[in-house]
This record gives structure tokens, C-alpha cells and sequence, in this order.
């Protein structure tokens, strides 16, 4: 949903594009769509007043500096607060205590709080040499607590056996009183989830922090909930003092709404996102990123964090010198390339990191790309002889026909790809002669949209 | 409760066969309002106060836009409910706000009333019952509900332990299988597709009426994963010519506008024919419901409103509306 706010701002500026200055009336008609938007990426509605309040005000005391559109001007602001709003520069665990630091996990049923545990272990041990602990007083939910150790020693960290009999403090203070003696960093509480209104479970939980005295008590919280993020930050924050949040599931596609209520309400910084299943998947949470991702300015530097883990850095290379050369760039290569890709993600997912105009336009222009095409191109090339491969220049009409047959396509799909790849080969050839300059030139007149 | 007596001259509500229960048929009634109190909290404080108000005015009906969209129907639906009122309004020369109460009750329960459709398990033996979901929604929770219902009915059931990813679904599951007194197939790890054709083999075999199947939890983003479920509903057609006679995704109440791409997308992979909303208890929501109503129409199978085994229930639109705007005056 973060892509139909990301578009949906991006025509509004571009509606504002056209426009020679800043009028009370486009203003509003901006505000308005960003209201809506924000709406739909279940940003609660406070929380959306307040925010829409805050930029109109900065907004209309603006000055338009210089070469900047009066819509680019709203834009930054937009962004700026966007980013204040979710909590500025990004902030790490606090584990300034005498050791073992508690650290008291909370949160709704299926947040991930037993899965964000180990990653967060997982991330102490490896990152910080810190000698973890985790518990599961998690008595009520069939095998939770078997579920945390079996987590546990999949991310290489200790676990304190527990079992569904226990009173949960008893658990808590076992736990701790192991930790103190066999001379734990940190020890991991890890809680069931509650609903916000259970008063019972939440005066447990009350007790459970006063017993463990926490330095971090993390509310972990789904990055899809809807409206309701905010009521239940509020109960969470007012029943117990927070001192961090982490937004989970956000690999799926509703990333927006959450994170800004529950910042919004609780005051409290957003200290890591959960993203994927696999226990390697945490990561620190960029504002930034997230509101240049919110506005349409794409998430750059994801792509290129994205792009050093899936690219073979010795091919890379290889391939640059190749390049340099300025010849020898065969179908090999171009397999290779879309090879990358894939390894990236697939096409989609680079898409979805471009910004919101770029990869409307990519979609229009090379639509083809959809991942099942870059298969089909895949299968093409691998109808072809070695030979051929390297020199594609001797694939006549007869050669075509046994590699369509082989690919099990049409002959036409073997000359578009033959076309693709001469394209892609005179731009090499460019590049290694007027460098990137030249190409980047060469690149502004085939997007119209880009200045 | 008028619930009650309506559904049990309807044959194929599942959920009051036995003719036993009216205390806790009673008792749900009570424990769905109970559950979607604070949708009320949050809808019909402001309600109240707004239906008290003198007359139909512009700000009335923004408020009303605001306060639905605080309860998750989202924009779409919103504007959908509104322009609907406002015609009525017009067409009917409402004048007062106690008027305007109950045609948005209607336009609500017009909405709602089609995805009204209580799951029917029989016809086929064994009855394959797929469950999917993203992670977090409360899949296995559901389905050791659901062994429960069908149990209630007489029913034999049979549960495959289609996660095999999720570091102790499997135990959890096998927990829930003995609270029910319930055959659970699991394998080692292993191929979730194997599991659950597995499952249907021993649910012949031993002549068992319902085999759930439960699978991991998964974002509709994970594209390799999405495939992995499509394929176990494949091995599932291959397993049973007819089946799986009932996908159910679970969706949780708490998910904002997401639910509704979810819907979509495991719609496209797998062919949902029914919904299970979970977690409606404590929650501002239920609000999604409409969303869903308005962009991807499916049955809404059963809602769950508390922890406990038997607090799962199937979905009565009028009860629904009628929790979730409080009572007509």
C-alpha cells in the first residue's frame, strides 16, 4: 500500500509542477491526497491530522529557495516532517547497565515477538560478542516455549528451559537469578501476547517489570495493523514504560501506517524493523529511508545495500573490465546480468525501490521485464551453443529456429531478445568510451520525465 | 437471543445443530458484544452522541466519515457508505439522525449481508479444509477452534501439520490435537505438500470426516512462497479429485487496509473461498469487513472473539452491525 502512496504523492506533485507558485488552493488539493493516502496506508487518524497540521503550517511560512519548484519545496517539507515525525536518526539497544541487561519483550498475539527475539540475540551475539540469554514465560499459547528454543539454538544463543506449569514471575526470577550466576550480557524475557484491554495479563505484565526491572522493555508491534496501532501503543506505553519499538513484517506490502502512529503515540523510537522469517532478518530501522520511500524518492540506498548482498563481487569486476574494453560483452554477460538481477529480487522488488516516476515509467517503457520475461530470456540463452553465445553475430535464420524450438518460443522472441542485447551492447560500447557522463546524457533523453 | 432462534430452523448454519447449546449460544451472543466493545467504544460513543445531534448537517456527515474510517472500513468503503446515506437522505427526506442511524444500519447489513454464507462440511469425505494466512494471524489457533466446531458437530476430524517451517508449529498443533482428542500427521520437516497428502491418505483410510490443513504463515510478498502454497493446493486436487473443498485464510481483525490485498493476492494464488476473522475481540476494528465487502467479496466463514476453544463463531451480518453500532432506539 506504501506504492499507492508513493504514486498517488507523485502525481499530486506533478499536478503542482505545473503551477507557477504556491496558492492556499493547490496547497489544500496536496494536503488532501496526502490525507487520503496516508489513510490508506492505515496511519491513524490523529495521527494524520496532526501530521497534515504540522506541514501546512511549515509549508505555508515556506520560502521557495532558488531552482527549487514550489512543489518540490512542499515536498522537502513533507519529507522533513515525515522523517521527524518517525523519529530521526536511528538509535541502538541501550545495554549501560550491570550485566545481565534485561531486556522485556511485550506485544499483541502474533506480533513475532518469540521470532524477533532471536533475531535480536542473534544480532547481540554476532554484532556485539554479548553472551545472551533467552525465557519464554509464555505459559498460556500451546509450544511457545518450545518455539523459542528451537529459535534459540537455530540463532546460536542459550536458552533457560521453562515449562507451561510455571507462574511466570517464577520463570523471570529463575531465569534472571542463572543469568546473574553463570554471568550473562543479556538475558531476553520473552512474554505472550496480550491484548491491551486484558487487564489481568497486563497486570502481569506490570509485575513481571517490576520484578525484572528492564533496561529496554520493547513493544514489538506488526508494521500491517490497522487504525487500532494507536489505541493499543497507548495502553502498552501507559501500562508500561516503554523504551523502544519494533516494527515487524515489514517485507510485506503494507509498510507505512503503523510506524508512524505508534511513534506518533508512544513517543518512543523505532529501534529495529523485522523483515523476513529467516533469523538474519533485522535490520535497523532509517527513518529516512522510510519517508523518501513514503514520498516516491525511492529507497536508493536499499537498492545498493540490496545490490552489494546479491552481486558476486568478482564477476562484478570482471565484468567492469570487461566493459572498460570496451568489446568482448557476449550473451554470457548479458545472462549473467540478468542472472544479478534476479539475485536482487527480481525486477520487482528493484521496481519497488525506484522512485515512484522512474518505475511507473520502467513499467511503460520496459514493461516486458516482468520476471517472467527475464525467465523466458534466461531459457532463450540457454538454447544456445557456447559458441553462439560468444559470438551472437553468426545466429542467422536457421539457428534461430532450432534455439526457438529449443526454448520452446517463437522465433520473433528470439530476434527481440537479439535486439535487446545489441541495445545493451552499444550502450557498453558508449560507456566505454565517453564514461558514465556520456551515458548518463544518452539516458536523460530516453526518459522524458527526468531533468 | 434472536440469533439463536433464527439459525436453527436454517439447516445450514453449522454452528447450533445440537439443540443443547442455547446457553452458550446465549453466551456468544454476549461475548461478540462483549468482544467488539471497544469497536463500539470507538464507533458508538461517537455515534451516540453524533445520532443525538438536531439535524443532518455537512459536519455530521464528516464526522460519520471519520469515525468510520477510525474503525479500518477504509477510504474506499467510506465514501461507498456516505454517498449511499446521502442519497437515502435525500430520496427519503430523512430529517432526523435517529433516522439516518438506521439507514446506515442497512446500508451496512446491505454490505455485509452478502458475505454471510456459513461454511457447509458436508458432501464429501474426507471434507479438505485448507487454512492460510500471513504469519501472526492465528492459523493454528483457528484451526484447533475449528477441530472443536466440527467436533460439536459430530464430526470426525483429522489435522495435517502444514507448517513446516516455523520453529514449533508442529508441537504447537500436536498440542492442540490432544486438548481435542484429535489425530494429528506430522512428518520430520520435510515438504508441507507431502504433509498434508499424507494427511488425506490417512483421513480415507480411517473413514474421518474433516482433514484441516495447516500451513505456514506467509506474506503475500514472498513471491517463492506463495508458489510453495499454490503447489500444496495442487498436491491437494491430486490427493482428493474434488478437494480441498474449502481454502479459509485468516485474517486478522487488527490489520488495517492490508487485509484487503491480502484477500486479493491469496485469492489469486490459491482460490480462497472463505475468511476467518480473527482477534475481533479488543479491537477497534471489524471495520475491514466493509472494505472487503466493497473490493474483494468472500464469505466470511467464522470470527474469533476470545482465546477460548469455543470462541469461535460464524458471522451474522445484523448481529454484527447491530454490536457494531449499538442498539436502535
Amino acid at each position: 500500500m506504501l506504492d499507492n502512496l508513493t504514486q498517488r504523492l507523485g502525481r499530486v506533485v506533478k499536478n503542482l509542477r505545473g503551477q507557477a507558485r504556491l496558492t492556499d488552493d493547490n496547497i489544500s488539493d496536496m494536503l488532501r491526497e496526502v490525507r487520503m493516502a496516508l489513510l490508506e496506508a492505515d496511519v491513524a487518524l490523529p495521527v494524520v491530522k496532526d501530521f497534515i497540521a504540522r506541514v501546512k503550517e511549515k509549508a505555508l511560512g515556506q520560502e521557495v529557495i532558488g531552482s527549487l519548484t514550489p512543489g518540490q519545496a512542499l515536498v522537502g517539507v513533507v519529507h522533513r516532517e515525515l522523517t521527524e515525525l518517525m523519529g530521526g536518526a536511528s538509535v541502538g539497544l541501550n545495554l549501560a547497565t550491570q550485566p545481565p541487561a534485561v531486556i522485556l519483550m511485550s506485544g499483541l498475539q502474533g506480533a513475532g515477538k518469540t521470532t524477533t527475539t532471536a533475531k535480536l540475540g542473534k544480532w547481540l551475539k554476532e554484532r556485539q560478542k554479548k553472551k545472551v540469554l533467552t525465557v519464554s514465560v509464555d505459559v498460556y499459547r500451546p509450544a511457545a516455549i518450545e518455539q523459542l528454543k528451537a529459535v534459540s539454538a537455530q540463532a546460536g544463543i542459550d536458552f533457560f528451559p521453562s515449562s507451561a506449569g510455571q507462574k511466570p514471575s517464577d520463570i523471570a526470577a529463575a531465569a534472571l537469578d542463572h543469568a546473574k550466576r553463570h554471568y550473562y550480557d543479556v538475558i531476553f524475557v520473552d512474554t505472550a501476547g496480550r491484548l491491551a484491554i486484558d487487564e489481568a495479563m497486563m497486570a502481569e505484565i506490570k509485575d513481571l517489570h517490576a520484578l525484572l526491572k528492564p533496561i529496554e522493555t520493547l513493544f514489538v508491534v506488526d508494521a500491517m495493523l490497522g487504525q487500532d496501532a494507536v489505541n493499543t501503543a497507548k495502553a502498552f506505553n501507559e501500562a508500561l514504560p516503554l523504551t523502544g519499538v519494533i516494527l515487524t513484517k515489514l517485507d510485506g506490502d503494507s509498510r507505512g501506517g503503523a510506524a508512524l502512529s505508534v511513534r506518533h503515540v508512544t513517543g518512543k523510537p523505532i529501534k529495529f524493523a523485522g523483515v523476513g522469517e529467516k533469523l538474519t532478518g533485522l535490520e535497523e530501522f532509517h527513518p529516512e529511508r522510510m519517508a523518501s520511500r513514503i514520498l516516491g524518492m525511492g529507497d536508493i540506498l536499499g537498492l545498493v545495500e540490496d545490490a552489494q548482498r546479491g552481486v558476486d563481487q568478482d564477476k562484478a569486476q570482471e565484468f567492469v573490465k570487461k566493459m572498460k574494453s570496451g568489446k568482448g560483452f557476449d550473451l554470457n554477460d548479458f545472462k549473467d546480468q540478468i542472472g544479478q538481477m534476479k539475485k536482487m529480487g527480481g525486477m520487482a522488488a528493484m521496481l519497488d525501490k525506484l522512485p515512484a516516476q522512474f518505475s511507473a515509467m520502467a513499467q511503460k517503457a520496459g514493461g516486458g521485464m516482468e520476471d517472467k520475461t527475464v525467465r523466458r530470456l534466461e531459457g532463450i540463452i540457454n538454447s544456445m551453443t557456447p559458441g553462439e553465445r560468444s559470438k551472437p553475430e553468426i545466429i542467422k535464420a536457421n539457428r534461430k529456429r532450432r534455439i526457438a524450438t529449443g526454448a520452446g518460443v517463437s522465433v520473433q522472441e528470439v530476434n527481440r531478445l537479439l535486439n535487446q542485447f545489441e541495445q545493451t551492447q552499444k550502450m557498453m560500447k558508449q560507456f566505454s568510451k565517453g564514461g558514465m557522463q556520456k551515458m548518463m546524457r544518452g539516458m536523460k533523453g530516453m526518459l522524458p520525465g527526468m531533468r | 437471543m434472536f440469533g439463536f432462534l433464527k439459525t436453527k430452523d436454517d439447516p445450514a448454519a453449522p454452528a447450533t445443530t445440537s439443540p443443547a447449546t442455547p446457553a452458550p449460544r446465549a453466551s456468544w451472543g454476549e461475548r461478540l458484544k462483549a468482544g467488539l466493545s471497544r469497536t463500539r467504544a470507538t464507533l458508538n460513543t461517537p455515534l451516540t452522541e453524533l445520532f443525538s445531534r438536531a439535524k443532518i448537517d455537512d459536519e455530521l456527515l464528516e464526522d460519520l466519515e471519520t469515525t468510520l474510517l477510525m474503525a479500518d472500513c477504509g477510504v474506499e468503503a467510506t465514501h461507498w457508505l456516505l454517498d449511499e446515506l446521502k442519497a437515502t437522505v435525500k430520496k427519503d427526506k430523512l430529517e432526523t439522525p435517529a433516522q439516518l442511524r438506521s439507514a446506515l444500519a442497512k446500508g451496512l447489513q446491505t454490505l455485509l449481508a452478502p458475505l454471510e454464507q456459513p461454511l457447509d462440511a458436508s458432501g464429501h469425505q474426507p471434507f479438505v479444509i485448507m487454512i492460510a494466512g500471513v504469519n501472526g494471524a492465528g492459523k493454528t489457533t483457528s484451526i484447533g477452534k475449528l477441530a472443536k466446531h466440527f467436533q460439536s458437530q459430530g464430526k470426525s476430524v483429522l489435522l495435517a501439520a502444514g507448517d513446516t517451517f516455523r520453529a514449533a508449529a508442529r508441537e504447537q498443533l500436536t498440542a492442540w490435537g490432544e486438548r481435542n482428542g484429535v489425530t494429528v500427521i506430522a512428518q520430520e520437516s520435510g515438504d508441507p505438500a507431502a504433509v498434508v497428502f499424507d494427511a488425506i491418505n490417512a483421513a480415507r483410510a480411517r473413514n474421518i470426516d474433516v482433514v484441516l490443513a495447516d500451513t505456514a504463515g506467509r506474506l503475500p510478498t514472498q513471491l517463492h512462497l506463495m508458489e510453495e502454497i499454490a503447489k500444496i493446493r495442487r498436491v491437494i486436487q491430486k490427493a482428493h479429485d474434488t478437494g480441498p473443498h474449502e481454502v479459509l485464510l485468516v485474517l486478522d481483525a487488527n490489520i488495517g487496509q492490508n487485509a484487503v490485498q491480502q484477500v486479493k493476492a491469496f485469492d489469486k494464488a490459491i482460490g480462497v473461498t472463505g475468511l476467518v476473522i480473527t482477534k475481533l475481540d479488543g479491537t477497534a476494528k471489524g471495520g475491514v469487513l466493509a472494505a472487503i465487502a466493497r473490493q474483494c467479496p468472500k464469505p466470511v466463514r467464522f470470527i474469533g472473539v476470545g482465546e477460548g476453544i469455543d470462541d469461535l463463531q460464524t458471522f451474522r451480518a445484523d448481529e454484527f452491525v447491530e454490536a457494531l453500532l449499538g442498539p436502535s432506539w
